[in-house]
């Protein structure tokens, strides 16, 4: 359906990936934010506290990060589109109320501007961290999907999908800036209301008296019901049945929480989104992703320069991992070259995914800064060049 | 009936008549899990009467606990209810409120949870005056983890992580509450079931950050630690040792160990909420600009 | 992919100065208003209010891939501690403009010098605070990197509601203090810093 067009700011603007990502949450139909300041990321409530009093939305600043995200889980269960936004610190306190988000599974955006780490690290500049606590940060086993944006209009762009991924699968979708995109000013182009597609709440149709708010019936998402709309419905952080009542048993727990894992991946193909430039000949692939892919771009440039048949495979979406397509380009190509602003964290992934058919490269950056594209090069001249 | 007929009543109706609380409840949940002799159950019920008596639309009520033994009250009342982190209730809450105005949102929950793991939030609540309705069920201790030492637990009093009694000075709830701006602060035991009812019935009426403390019984835990014998007896306590001094001041509520329990209600003045205060702030430097967000929520579709 | 025609920019200057707003405005006139592409990176935190404040851009008639830039073609210098921070950096053949009275540049062979007295010229205007813009009028005038007229809609755009007459005023003194004073570029190779001398 058609946005609020109070919430689309129709133009061509010279917008930071924050602004942008604000811009981005807003043409989306999201109306509640709750967040604490935290460089690199506070300039996106900054833009939505601006603009939210004229379109009817509420920005609260919290206590802290486990408040913020415990108001968004909170602000959700209303059929309010909600969303946070924080950095690496702040991310790892929301990981308990993302859990929670995950297990009463409930619709909302979470942005992660990401800086150096660990620990309070690099405040004002550019890490990749953070990409395997987006899937892994809180306790138990659950999915989410996560999306890394590599320029501001890709923040506006993939917000908007952020928001309507959420709202298809019923679950807290990852937004993974970097600093570097985050604080980037370039042209983003907004289209009209009428060009921009947003998926919303669904609100069940099912009386009081036959809803059960974690029944599926064959489905893989169950039907939402809001509070104040007299369904009187139970939901639980617990293990919990399908009136969302807390059991403790073997078989429940299998049931739910198998449950939160299969809608994500059996539908792995619809949301995994990749990008691939020159992968037909390649004969190395870089695999990359966020701000890492414009440098990739550069050492590939480079690469070529010297005969190497390189391609690169862009990750838009990271979670769920574009396996399949990893698992069959291992098949026909010689390596794979992941930078990443982090010390190897995807890179896993695609080893993983790889199964040993064909080498993988990963370079590490420790973050404070991108790659050098001549750095990238090399490893792919040498994969190249391993390979012949 | 006298207590010797009783066994030997023949005259029991096929079908025994519903519990007049059982419209509130979520019947096919009970037995609930908490002790005998424990307090939380019956302040449900002083909750539930008091919804039943102040009127309001109960479709439009939502009830949010975090974990804990009094935690588990949302999953009992038959409102919308959600059952959260541990002490992120109030937080919950506030998004829960603040995405839907028009709804009645209240907290259920217990001291650990909201004054301990969840304290920031609930100083922080009471500063913004949040329009929230705060039960807070002080049994001074950890129930559900079996007892451990609680930020309520008065001084000298043993724990499971206090076995030698406790050196910890304790919060004295209603004036942390008061001393942050709560407009509405009262504290009941869980003996005072009539006074209860009454002011959760004027509390629910109220609006802003409203803390109705009740101190209850945890006769396997807090009372065996302490040799304080059974529930009964916690009730015995509390008839011989709660003073009811209304308007007291908040300074003078601490609670020592096995001393007189000061009950009333301590704080009851008018203020604007936090979303009075955004839409009246708004309006006046916005004017015409400014658009609040719609009682049913924020924007939805069709 | 190709990142052909590539022009990196530095701005510089104290904090409260407008640097930011200068590079800002400076990107907007070629990403919105000249059909190029510019991507820009300002100062944050400490540094940011400092007395060496900068952003950053990379413009482009392609694509910019790389954010940060190297070696900068253009050196816009507003504080003497930001110029003295970065001038190493400026390419061997890149173009210095500067804030004359608090800049006492030092320029090496091939690299070209141009100042114009923006605080004065601002302040000439009843408000020093638009002195950044009167150095963006002048940039654009020493430079030629971007179209006049872009670069008066972006200021147009980027000031606040309602100082846009007094903003554009400002441009334009700056733009015009280039064509009217100075007819050829002045060329100051290698002098020495004027120490102790007067603004």
């Amino acid at each position: 359906m058609r946005p609020d067009p109070a919430g689309v700011l129709t133009g061509a603007h010279y917008l930071d990936g924050d602004f942008a990502c604000g811009e981005g949450a807003m043409a989306a139909g999201c109306r509640f934010v709750a967040g604490y300041p935290i460089t690199p990321s506070t300039e996106v409530v900054e833009r939505i506290s601006r603009r939210f009093p004229a379109m009817g939305g509420t920005f609260i600043q919290m206590e802290d990060e486990l408040a913020s995200m415990a108001a968004v889980v909170g602000a959700a269960w209303t059929g309010t589109k909600a969303m946070t936004v924080t950095s690496g610190p702040g991310f790892s306190l929301m990981m308990e109320n993302i859990g929670l988000a995950a297990m009463m599974e409930t619709p909302c955006v979470v942005v992660n501007v990401q800086r150096g780490g660990p620990s309070t690290g690099l405040p004002t500049m550019v890490g990749q961290g953070d990409v395997m606590q987006a899937r892994w940060g809180s306790h138990g086993d659950y999915e989410v999907i996560a999306l890394t944006p590599q320029s501001p209009q890709e923040a506006f762009d993939l917000t908007i999908d952020a928001f309507n991924l959420s709202e298809r699968f019923r679950v807290p979708v990852m937004f993974m800036m970097d600093e570097c995109v985050g604080h980037m000013t370039e042209r983003v182009v907004i289209p009209e209301p009428e060009e921009i597609d947003v998926v919303p709440r669904v609100l069940t149709d099912k009386s009081p008296q036959e809803f059960e708010p974690y029944s599926v019936n064959g489905t893989e998402i169950p039907e939402f019901a809001r509070a104040g709309d007299g369904y009187r419905f139970h939901t639980t952080g617990l293990t919990h049945d399908e009136r969302g009542y807390p059991v403790m048993s073997v078989d429940c727990q299998e049931t739910c929480v198998s449950r939160l894992l299969d809608k994500i991946n059996d539908n792995a193909d619809e949301i995994v989104r990749f990008e691939e430039e020159g992968i037909e000949d390649a004969e190395v692939v870089v695999v990359t992703y966020g701000i890492t892919a414009r440098v990739a771009r550069l050492a590939i440039d480079l690469a070529r320069a010297e005969g190497v048949k390189v391609g690169l495979l862009r990750l838009i979406v990271i979670w769920p991992f574009a396996e399949r397509r990893i698992r069959d380009l291992a098949r026909s190509v010689g390596a794979m070259v992941v930078p990443e602003i982090n010390y190897g964290q995807l890179v896993l992934e695609v080893e993983r995914c790889a199964g040993g058919r064909c080498p993988v490269v990963s370079v590490t950056h420790g973050g404070g800064g991108v790659h050098d594209p001549a750095v990238i090069a090399k490893k792919i001249i040498e994969a190249g060049a391993s390979r012949t | 009936m006298s207590v010797d007929t009783v066994g030997t009543r023949t005259d029991f109706p096929a079908e025994p008549p519903e519990h007049p609380t059982a419209p509130y409840l979520r019947m096919e949940r009970i037995p609930h899990v908490w002790c005998p002799g424990c307090g939380i159950g019956t302040v449900v019920q002083c909750f539930a009467t008091a919804l039943e008596r102040s009127g309001v639309d109960l479709d439009k009520a939502s009830v949010v606990s975090g974990i804990g033994c009094s935690g588990r009250a949302a999953g009992y009342l038959k409102l919308d209810g959600f059952h959260a982190t541990h002490g992120r209730a109030i937080p919950f809450a506030t998004g829960l409120k603040l995405g839907r105005p028009e709804l009645l949102v209240t907290v259920f929950s217990g001291d650990g949870d909201l004054s301990g793991i969840g304290g920031n939030h609930f100083i922080h609540a009471a500063r913004r005056n949040m329009d929230l309705l705060v039960i807070l069920i002080n049994n001074f201790i950890y129930g559900m983890t079996g007892g451990q030492n609680a930020p309520t637990t008065p001084l000298t009093a043993k724990s499971s992580t206090m076995p030698f009694g406790n050196f910890e000075p304790p919060f004295n709830l209603p004036h942390l509450a008061a001393s942050c701006g709560a407009p509405y602060v009262a504290r009941w035991t869980c003996l005072h079931i009539r006074r209860l009812t009454w002011t959760l019935e004027e509390a629910i009426q109220r609006k802003g950050f409203r803390l109705v403390e009740v101190v209850a019984p945890c006769p396997p835990l807090y009372s065996r630690l302490n040799k304080l014998g059974t529930g009964l007896d916690g009730m015995s306590f509390y008839h011989d040792n709660a003073v009811i001094k209304h308007g007291a001041d908040t300074r003078d509520l601490g609670i020592d160990f096995q001393e007189s329990i000061v009950c009333g209600k301590f704080v009851d003045e008018e203020k604007p909420t936090f979303s009075e205060l955004m839409d009246t702030h708004y309006d006046r430097v916005l004017g015409d600009k400014y658009v609040p967000m719609a009682p049913e929520g924020g924007w939805l579709h069709e | 992919m190709s990142e052909g025609g590539r022009v990196e920019v530095r701005v510089t200057g104290f904090g409260g100065q407008g640097v930011v707003l200068a590079g800002h405005i400076i990107g907007r006139a070629c990403a919105i208003h000249a059909g190029k592409n510019a991507t820009m990176i300002q100062s944050f935190g400490p540094e940011a209010r400092g007395s060496a404040c900068s952003a950053t851009l990379a413009i482009s008639d392609g694509e910019v891939l790389y954010p940060y830039i190297g070696r900068p073609d253009i050196l816009v210098a507003m504080s003497s501690e930001g110029f003295e921070k970065y001038r190493d950096e400026l390419k061997d053949d890149g173009i210095l403009v500067y804030e004359q009275d608090l800049v006492h540049p030092v320029v090496k062979e091939g690299q070209r010098a141009y100042g114009a007295p923006s605080t004065r010229i601002a302040e000439s205007l009843g408000r020093a605070i638009v002195q950044n813009i009167v150095m963006v009028g002048f940039f654009g005038a020493t430079t030629g990197l971007v179209p006049v007229e872009a670069l008066r809609e972006a200021v147009e755009h980027s000031v606040p509601a309602g100082t846009e007459k007094l903003n554009l005023a400002a441009f334009d003194r700056g733009f015009e203090y280039h064509k009217n004073v100075l007819t050829q570029p002045a060329l100051e190779v290698d002098r020495p810093p004027l120490e102790g001398a007067p603004g």
